[in-house]
């Protein structure tokens, strides 16, 4: 079985604001679709992300509100706001920039690890 | 959300966290059942993947960003909770803050009004005064030398930066129905309302085509005068003044306090309708210039622009205005020079007020102490040292900002009783008010001493060790905190010896300042402005006989012993400074010495008591024609002929216009200058001349500004109503203003040290019982600590002596420190002391002799009850109490 991997740094923030862009989701949904969506290649740590989702509803990426489930239980949905969609082209954007980077260069220096 | 709102909504932000956290379990575990899992097993697992649910709620928390607040409202609510418990403790603290922030606030309020507030004008920061200047100029003596009027006028029309007004105070006598009155008259440019922004409250400012001569008289009323003479009627706009017999139309009043140039003229009149003859010419500079810069001109540009029309007037009016030149600065008020003095107070009352926080930080540390477990048991539960020293500084600042609130309180009640306890007038007065400045100061100066008594109890903290501070309950106390409660007393001894000395040293000046001889005899003499009636001054002939005439009159009044009309008096009121040289070649202006020159009568020297050492005084044959002479005093004398007889040498004095003049008698100094500022003035010596040798041209100038002095044989102000009737003249209009005794104006020269010396004996008494209570409660508190070793010694066989004298000989150390210390800051207060109070005498070790054992006294007794009480401590109560 493959090793799970640690999420870089800073990371956590970009793929919250990726689901969450998918439509309102309360937080286990979230932590669901992350697991699912990396085949459990990633692994989240559940611990920090409630800090999270808190840390962006405080800079005003996030916008939260009360609503039922299918089940009919009361959870709390997050959502973006524009900014957060704003903040998440821009960080989606740089990281694609930064892998496209880190891809080229594992390429010109092919061979050594395998 | 905003930060406060969260904070507000603290309750449902904690309730909707829980639930969100609940949530998630609960569907975490419902999944993990729906897969098969026994429900017990289920819920475990969901709380090992999410890692504990209160160290996740607690990172949310964090993650709000109003961590700190919540903290801080946490410790502000566990302080108030303290202040509660320890309602004894708390009460003396805040008290005793109370005191000093009070008293501090007061003497802010003080130096604020005065000193620190702005001209109560709009925009006062592009307001200016435009000042002549000459290098030969003493503006330290005369204060800013102002502009002839034709200069003005020239500046007025040539300058591009500045919008200028000019102001002349003179005065003059309303008479019509009622008694007659001498009103402060301002005469103003027509444009002054509009440079200054103020409007006038009714009727309307000056006309441009009424500041020339020969325009309609028109007159602006104070709000005071109007208030006075028309009872605030609104009729008085159009009514009709009589102003030395001119009828004057009222067309405005001006609002409330209004001032020109730091005074509140009583009436204003056109400047442009004065015809005096001293106004045209360039050599006079009566006129007060203000100016508004105008829009985008700035300071600079003004003064460059002011410089080049000073250099083409000198170069157009060689005689006049050669090495003239024009300053422009911005319009600062006139205080004179109290702020010295107001600044020495403040620094006094902040001298209170460290002993007061140096108190309170001494009682925080004793409680800091006894609960060393409480806080090493929060340290226990995972407090940070960070955390601690956070929550000990936020009870300290409530205990500050309490005392701090309750010291305005007390500054709001007591600053006007201050104000009128001020002896003499305060100037601005009216300006001073508690405003934001002064609440910014209270806030930043209870704040500050909150942190200031808070930080060593806070820094003290406990940290390390905590299991022996658990375990052995406090009881033992450490070095460091005996030496921090010991530096605390030092300190507080060492400032109340500073404040002691200062007040020792006052007393010590005043008593040398009063036994002075002020070279008059004071006792029954009463000095009054007079102003002769309007129609006298208009015609130069009648003048002289007028003045014989009052003295005639005055001479008959019942009591009366001798009347002499004089142009100054001693005791500061008034002076004329006039340069002179012993031989006719007289260097130039900057080069003469000056003396105090005083036009007078005859009878003048027998009013006054003053002694006559040489030669004689006037009488009635020095007039004019006769001789001109003079009499000098004794400072002159030595000054200007050394050791010769000065008797039948001459005076050249070619600020005089006239002379040369004869010297024919030497009389005693007199201390012009009042008794605490002769010593120290840059003019001493005196000289005297008739007033009936003064040549026409300048007599109705010196008639303007004329007073009569008169001895009596009995209360000098019983005989002001008689003077007032039999010297109101034919016409009714001539006046007495300004009436004093010379006793008062003695007693006045003194009055600000006498008033100093007051407020300092109060700080350094108040100083005294805030260090006999600081070192009472510490050694108290210390000795307290030392009883299970107090009655280990006593049951070894210590003497209760030998107790006493180990407590007084920790105290007397602190005593010793605190003098040593205490006495090195007087000798330097000393000397700031020296510099500001007029009249100050230099240290001497007296006054330490005689305040230092005060002090020690009183500090012993302070020490004695503790020292008693350790004494008399009982082995065996002592040794269960282990």
């Amino acid at each position: 079985m493959q090793a799970k991997s640690d999420l870089p740094q800073g990371t956590l923030d970009l793929l919250i604001l990726k689901v969450v862009a998918l439509g309102p989701v309360h937080g286990y949904a979230i932590a669901q679709r992350l697991e699912q969506v990396s085949r459990h290649v990633v692994q989240v740590p559940q611990g920090s992300l409630y800090p999270a989702l808190h840390r962006l509803e405080n800079r005003g990426l996030l916008a939260a509100d009360w609503k039922e489930t299918e089940t009919g239980r009361e959870a709390k949905f997050y959502r973006l706001t524009a900014k957060g969609r704003a903040q998440l082209e821009t960080e989606a954007a740089s990281w694609e920039r930064l892998t496209e980077a880190v891809a080229l260069i594992l390429k010109l220096s092919g061979g050594g690890a395998e | 959300m905003n930060w406060w709102q969260r904070l507000l909504r603290r309750k449902t932000m904690e309730d909707q966290l829980e639930k969100e956290v609940r949530f998630h379990l609960e569907q975490h575990a419902s999944e993990l059942i729906a897969g098969g899992i026994d429900p017990r097993e289920a819920r475990r697992r969901a709380r090992l993947t999410l890692g504990g649910a209160e160290k996740v709620k607690e990172e949310c928390r964090d993650a709000r960003g109003t961590r700190w607040l919540e903290d801080f409202w946490q410790d502000f609510r566990y302080a108030l909770r303290m202040v509660r418990q320890h309602p004894s403790f708390s009460a003396v603290a805040i008290l005793t803050l109370a005191l000093g922030v009070g008293a501090s606030t007061v003497m802010f309020t003080v130096v604020n009004g005065v000193l620190l507030r702005p001209l109560p004008y709009p925009q006062p920061d592009t307001l200016v005064a435009v000042h002549g200047h000459t290098s030969t100029w003493n503006a330290r003596a005369f204060g800013e030398q102002n502009l002839a009027y034709p200069d003005f006028l020239d500046c007025q029309r040539e300058s591009h930066s500045l919008i200028l007004a000019g102001s002349f105070f003179n005065g003059g006598t309303v008479s019509g129905s009622g008694d007659p009155e001498y009103v402060d008259l301002q005469e103003i440019s027509y444009n002054l309302f509009s440079v200054l922004r103020v409007n006038v409250a009714q009727g309307r400012s000056f006309l441009l085509e009424e500041d020339h001569s020969g325009a309609a008289p028109v007159m602006i009323l104070s709000y005071s005068f109007w208030q006075r003479h028309f009872a605030g009627r609104p009729e008085a706009l159009g009514a009709t003044v009589t102003l030395d017999e001119k009828l004057y139309t009222v067309v405005g009043i001006t609002p409330a306090g209004f001032r020109v140039r730091d005074s509140e003229p009583d009436v204003m009149t056109p400047l442009g309708q004065e015809t005096a003859k001293f106004l045209q010419s360039r050599g006079p500079h009566p006129i007060g210039v203000v100016a508004r810069l105008r829009p985008g001109a700035t300071l600079a540009e003004a003064q460059s622009e002011l410089d080049l029309i000073g250099r083409h007037l000198a170069e157009q009016y060689k005689d006049t205005n050669a090495d003239r030149s024009l300053i422009v600065q911005p319009l600062r008020p006139n205080v004179g020079d109290i702020g010295s003095t107001l600044w020495l107070l403040l620094g006094a009352v902040g001298l209170v007020l460290l002993i007061a926080c140096t108190n309170v930080a001494s009682l925080l540390l004793a409680r800091t102490v006894s609960r060393e477990r409480e806080l090493a048991m929060r340290v226990a539960l995972g407090a940070g040292r960070g955390r601690l020293v956070r929550q000990c500084l936020t009870e300290s600042a409530v205990l500050g900002l309490s005392g701090g609130a309750l010291g305005v309180g007390l500054a709001a009640l007591g600053f006007k009783p201050f104000v009128a306890l001020w002896p003499g007038s305060l100037p601005r007065v009216e300006e001073i008010q508690l405003d934001w400045r002064v609440l910014l100061f209270a806030l930043t100066v209870a704040l500050l001493s909150g942190f200031l008594f808070g930080l060593a109890p806070a820094l003290r903290a406990p940290v390390r060790e905590l299991e022996q501070v658990l375990r052995g309950g406090g009881r033992s106390i450490a070095g460091s905190s005996r030496r921090l409660h010991s530096s605390f007393v030092v300190s507080e001894l060492a400032l109340a010896v500073v404040l002691l000395v200062s007040a020792g040293m006052l007393g010590h000046t005043l008593l040398h300042l009063s036994t002075l001889d002020p070279g008059v005899n004071v006792r029954n003499v009463l000095v009054s402005r007079m102003a002769l009636s309007p129609s006298t001054l208009a015609n130069t002939n009648r003048i002289r006989p007028a003045w014989q005439d009052v003295l005639e009159r005055a001479r008959r009044v019942p009591g009366v012993k001798a009347v002499a009309t004089a142009d100054t008096f001693p005791m500061r009121e008034g002076f004329n400074e006039v340069g002179y040289w012993p031989t006719p070649d007289v260097p130039e202006a900057n080069k003469r010495p000056n003396a105090l020159a005083t036009s007078v009568s005859p009878e003048y020297l027998k009013v006054m008591g003053i002694p006559l050492r040489r030669g004689r005084f006037f009488t009635e044959q020095d007039r004019l024609g006769s001789e001109l002479v003079v009499v000098i005093d004794e400072v002159l004398a030595q000054k200007a002929f050394g050791g010769q007889d000065p008797i039948g040498k001459q005076l050249w004095m070619p600020d005089m216009d006239y002379g040369p003049f004869a010297v024919v008698g030497v009389v005693g100094h007199v201390r012009h200058w009042g008794l605490a500022g002769d010593d120290q003035a840059q003019v001493r010596a005196q000289f005297y001349y008739p007033f009936a040798q003064l040549p026409d041209r300048f007599l109705k100038r010196w008639s303007e500004l004329m007073s009569i002095a008169v001895r009596t044989e009995v209360a000098p102000l019983s005989e002001v109503e008689s003077l007032r009737r039999e010297l109101r003249g034919v016409s009714g209009d001539q006046v007495l203003y300004g009436v004093h005794t010379m006793e008062q104006l003695a007693d006045d020269s003194l009055a600000l040290q006498r008033f100093l010396l007051l407020l300092f004996g109060i700080f350094a008494g108040l100083a005294l019982v805030l260090a006999c209570i600081g070192i009472y409660g510490v050694l108290a508190y210390l000795t307290g600590q030392r009883v299970p070793e107090i009655g280990i010694r006593i049951a070894l066989g210590a003497s209760p002596n030998g107790v006493m004298w180990m407590v007084l000989r920790q105290s007397l150390g602190m005593i010793f420190a605190g003098v040593v210390i205490g006495t090195a800051a007087a000798l330097m207060a000393a000397r700031v002391m020296f510099r500001l109070v007029e009249g100050m005498q230099p240290t001497q070790p007296s006054t330490f002799g005689v305040t230092i054992p005060v002090l020690i006294v009183a500090a012993l007794l302070a020490s004695f009850l503790p020292a008693r009480r350790a004494s008399r401590v009982d082995p065996v109560i002592a040794l269960r109490q282990e």
